[in-house]
Parts: structure tokens; sequence; C-alpha cells
């Protein structure tokens, strides 16, 4: 018997095992998954996560609510300002406050750009990963401009923790508007040339059309949500269904693709660049007058000179500081249109100074687990493609 | 408008389930039903599949533990979406501490399979039928589940960071 077995273990077909990651410089980050290849195919694959988890839904549940917006900055840290505004709008719900006009409009004024940085990074690593470097390396120059407008109005630039829960820090400066407008103006011509390098250029439709495809059917199946769900023919965004910060004044679009491929996706964030573009005008144009913070004195910090010089301020202040503000007790669900699908946030108060439960709802940790389904019977070098192209950021991964 | 979504989804369910259907409130803006655990992927595949329904999409998951309900210490939380109404509602079951078995929602949806395993991996959730329940994002040999409320963020035996006068 023992003869005969080894005659098929012979016969058998032979697989080499392939270990891509977890730190591989095209993975463009710490993915790691184990590929069972035949010979430049692979056949089966299984994703290993978890090397940057860095327990935030534990950490949370011992920090006051104001300290949870730098724990949020680390999720999807290619565009940190939508997650905090997610988690203040959070916040916003589970106290009731209304936020005035002006706030909300600012606040999508920074989501749309920083929506518009996501998409820069994503896009130009898609085309890296097909060989073509220049296009990254021209593109990425507004993504600085983006970071500079963040950086004059909260001061920092990847991890902003910017904006506060009840409205934004202070208002825009004349140095912000200036930013802003100066990359409004000048923006589209970047964006068009890169356009012409990559949209239509045949090696670059050659090398992602048809390439790591996936139906409408088995993206929602999945939880696909955001470009990903849309590349596939589903027109689901958080924006449109429910409306939060005033996204029902735009007047915008949402972009389809039809086959769910590595090109849909990209054409996808391509022409939502255009549509943030469009919505940033429109908040600029209509900007209403007013306060740029609602009137709630136990969550929204005073003026350091009031502090100095009025005792309800300087009361409110250590209130806010030790995180001593009442909270109600119930639980909200919350989610906006992250950079790369619908972000949730599941908060459960019990009254106490931190949060009883919260979960992210992470679109990525969500999707990538149709990965190796995707790029199963493809190329490996459309498995790298696929994984770019996919949008998945470690750090919203493992949380 | 909300409260009449809450209407219509507890007599459909109440009329198919009965007794498994607990309890139904509104919560902020979303209907919350607690469910027997028994009857889980029961209620999800009906909600599912019921052509006047169609949850078709599951939001997320994700588990509770409330220490001192006895008997009902561990619970989970299901959000589904039903895309083309835009109707979202919340499930939620729970179950003691010394038996978390969950049916599994893998064969509904293809999504529920990192959720479980993330959910286990923090609770010690055990969903039966589930394809592969593993560890996920903290490392295979660890041998406690760290959401529980049992163990505190940071090492009891400090005493550096003493901080009995602010939080929990």
């Amino acid at each position: 018997m023992a003869e005969v077995n080894e005659i098929e273990k012979v016969e058998e077909k032979e697989y080499s095992i392939l270990n891509l990651g977890p730190t591989h410089p095209a993975t463009h980050g710490i993915f790691q998954n184990v590929l069972k290849m035949d010979g430049e195919i692979v056949v089966e694959a299984e994703s290993t996560i978890g090397y940057i988890h860095r327990a935030f839904e534990k950490i949370a549940e011992r920090r006051p609510f104001y300290q949870i917006t730098v724990l949020t900055d680390r999720l999807n840290y290619c565009s940190s300002p939508i997650n905090n505004m997610g988690w203040h709008m959070t916040v916003e719900k589970l106290i009731g406050a209304q936020i005035p006009k002006r706030a909300e409009y600012m606040r999508v004024i920074i989501m749309e750009l920083s929506r518009i940085a996501d998409h820069i990074i994503c896009n130009t690593v898609i085309a890296v990963d097909t060989g073509a470097m220049t296009g990254f390396l021209y593109l990425f120059q507004w993504r600085e401009a983006i970071y500079e407008i963040f950086e004059e109005i909260c001061g920092a630039r990847l991890t902003t923790n910017i904006g506060r829960i009840g409205g934004i820090e202070r208002d825009f400066s004349q140095k912000a508007w200036d930013k802003i407008n100066k990359f409004r103006k000048e923006f589209p011509a970047g964006l068009k040339e890169f356009t012409k390098l990559v949209e239509r250029n045949r090696i670059f439709m050659d090398r992602t059309i048809k390439c790591g495809p996936i139906t409408a059917e088995k993206a929602l199946n999945y939880g696909f949500t955001g470009p990903n769900l849309r590349a596939a023919g589903v027109d689901y965004d958080v924006r449109v269904m429910n409306p939060y910060s005033s996204y029902q004044d735009f007047d915008f679009s949402i972009p389809l693709g039809t086959n769910g491929d590595t090109y849909d996706r990209f054409m996808v964030r391509q022409q939502e660049m255009w549509e943030s573009l469009k919505i940033i005008d429109q908040a600029i144009a209509k900007m209403p007058e007013g306060n740029f913070h609602a009137d709630l004195p136990e969550w929204y910090l005073p003026p350091k000179e009031e502090v100095f010089n009025n005792m309800e301020a300087l009361i409110y202040h250590f209130k806010i500081v030790m995180g001593e503000s009442d909270v109600p007790k119930g639980e909200v669900y919350h989610a906006v249109e992250g950079g790369n699908g619908e972000l949730g946030f599941y908060l459960i108060s019990d009254g106490g100074r931190a949060p009883y439960r919260l979960h992210f709802r992470r679109p990525c940790f969500i999707y990538y687990q149709a990965y190796p389904e995707m790029i199963k019977g493809n190329f490996l070098s459309d498995a790298i493609l696929t994984m770019s192209s996919m949008n998945v950021i470690a750090g919203e991964l493992d949380a | 408008m909300e409260n009449k979504l809450l209407n219509t989804i507890s007599e459909k369910l109440k009329a198919k389930f009965g007794d498994a259907v607990i309890s139904a409130e509104q919560s902020y803006d979303f209907p919350v039903f607690e469910i027997k655990r028994e009857k889980i992927f029961d209620v999800v595949k009906f909600l599912k599949e019921d052509s006047e329904m169609e949850f078709g999409f599951l939001t997320t998951m994700c588990g509770l533990h409330y220490p001192d309900n006895k008997g009902k210490e561990l619970g989970v939380m299901y959000q589904m979406h039903n895309m083309p109404k835009n109707w979202r509602i919340r499930l939620k079951i729970f179950f003691p501490i010394n038996d978390p078995e969950v049916p599994t929602l893998t064969p509904l949806f293809s999504t529920a399979n990192w959720m479980e395993r993330q959910e286990y991996d923090f609770y010690g959730i055990i969903f039966t039928g589930h394809p592969n329940l593993k560890r996920i994002l903290n490392m295979d040999e660890m041998n406690y589940h760290p959401m529980r409320k049992e163990y505190a963020l940071e090492d009891g035996s400090r005493e550096d960071k003493d901080d009995t006068m602010f939080g929990r």
C-alpha cells in the first residue's frame, strides 16, 4: 500500500507556497498573504492580519469622549479628518447637539479635501504598481497642498485631530482660505495631467481591465462599501442615503463602474475627485454666516482668555478636560462615507465618562476578506494590483 | 416615520416567530430587536430572504459584555441594512457567559466570517458551524479574551499609574 501512495504522490501536482508579506514593498503596508502557487497563478490564498492591532476598542472604553478622536485618526490615516468628523458627529448624535450650518459646511470642505487626498494616494499607487511612477510623483504635490491646508486649520498634517465635539476648533484663517482657493484653482490642471497620463493609456488599461473583478452580488455579500462597491455597479453612498453634515444641500453625482475590476475602481475614484471638487465649490459659494461651533459649554472648550478671566468658563474647561461632562445613556450608530467605504461608529454609553462599548465598523476590515477570492486564478502581479486598488489601509484593518 | 418602520418589522417578526422576539424598541434612528439566541439564524435568514424585508446587507456585528446581567452576560449585536428602501435595523441576542455558543451567519453572509472571528477573538463567543473559527487580530497563543470587562486595560500590578480618582 505504501508504494501505491508514493506513486500517487508523485503524480499529484506540486504547488509552491509563497509568503507575500508581512513586509513586502509591493503590499504598501503590513499585510501577509500565504499564497499557494501553480507557477505564476495563485491557486489559494490566506490572509493573516493583526500585525498592528492596537486594541482601540478596548482603549476607548477608558477614555473620555474627546480623547477618542486621536484614536480615530489612526484608523484610516490617509483620510483622518473624515474619521474625526465621524466620531464628533456620533457624540453629537448621542447628546442631541445641533450644529450651526457654517460648521457643517466647513466640515464638508475638510472632509472632501481629505477624500481627494485619500483617492490621490490610492490611485497613484495603482499607477505605481503598474510601473507608472511619474503620475505618482506629479500628483503627490497636490496631496501636499491639502496637508498644508490641514496644517493651517488645525496644526497637524497626517493624524489631524481636526474639529471638536460641537464644531471646529477655530474659524478658517484668511491664510487657510487662500490656500483652499489656490488649491481649488490649480488642482484641476494637475488632475487633468494625471488623467492624460494614465486613464486612457493602453498599457495601463490592458493591465488593469479584468484584473481582480468582483460581481455586485458578491460584493454586497462580502459587505463592500465605498468606491469598491460602486465600481461593481451598486450606487450606495452614505452621503446620499443617510445625509449627514448638510450633504443634502449639495448637488453631486455618484460615479459608478460596471465590472468591479481594478480599472473600474480606479475610474470611480478618479470621478469622485471631480465630484468632491464640485462639492467644495458649492460649499465655498454657499458658506453661511454664523458661528463655527455650537453653543455647547459642556463639550466645547471655551476660549483661553475666558478660562483665565471667567469663573464659569474655568469650571467648564476643567469639566471637559477631566472628562466629567454629563452623557445621556443610550446607544447610537453613526456612519460616514470614508475614503474607502462606510465608516461606522457604534457607541453604547452608560452615562459614565467613557463609552461602555465602542465598535468601529471599519470598511476595509470587512471587505479585505474577499481578497483571497478575488485573486484566485490570477497572476501574482495581478494580486498585487488588486490589493492596491482595494485601498486597504493597515491602520484601519487592524484597528 | 421611524416608529412606523419599527412597528412594521416587529409585527412581521412577531407573526412569524412569536416568542422569539423578546423586545422591540426605538433607539435614536434605529429599531432595535432582542431575539432569542436559538432563533437568530432563522430570523436573519427570514429578514434577508423575505420579499418585503430584503435586508440583504449585514452592515456590522459586535460583541457585548454586561457582567452584572446574570444569565445574560454576553451578547452580540447585528446591524442589517435594506439598501433599496434604506431601512436599517439592529438585532441583539444575549446569553450566559458559561455557554457562549451562537449559530454562525456565514452561510448567509460571507462577510460574517471575519466579523465572527473578531468577536470570538475579543469575547470568546463560539460561533457554531463557522468554517474557520480562530483568532484574527490577537496572537494565537493568547489565553484570554481581552475585551471582556474583567480585564483592565492596564496591568493591574502597576502602581505608578494609579488613577483611582478618575476612570472606572
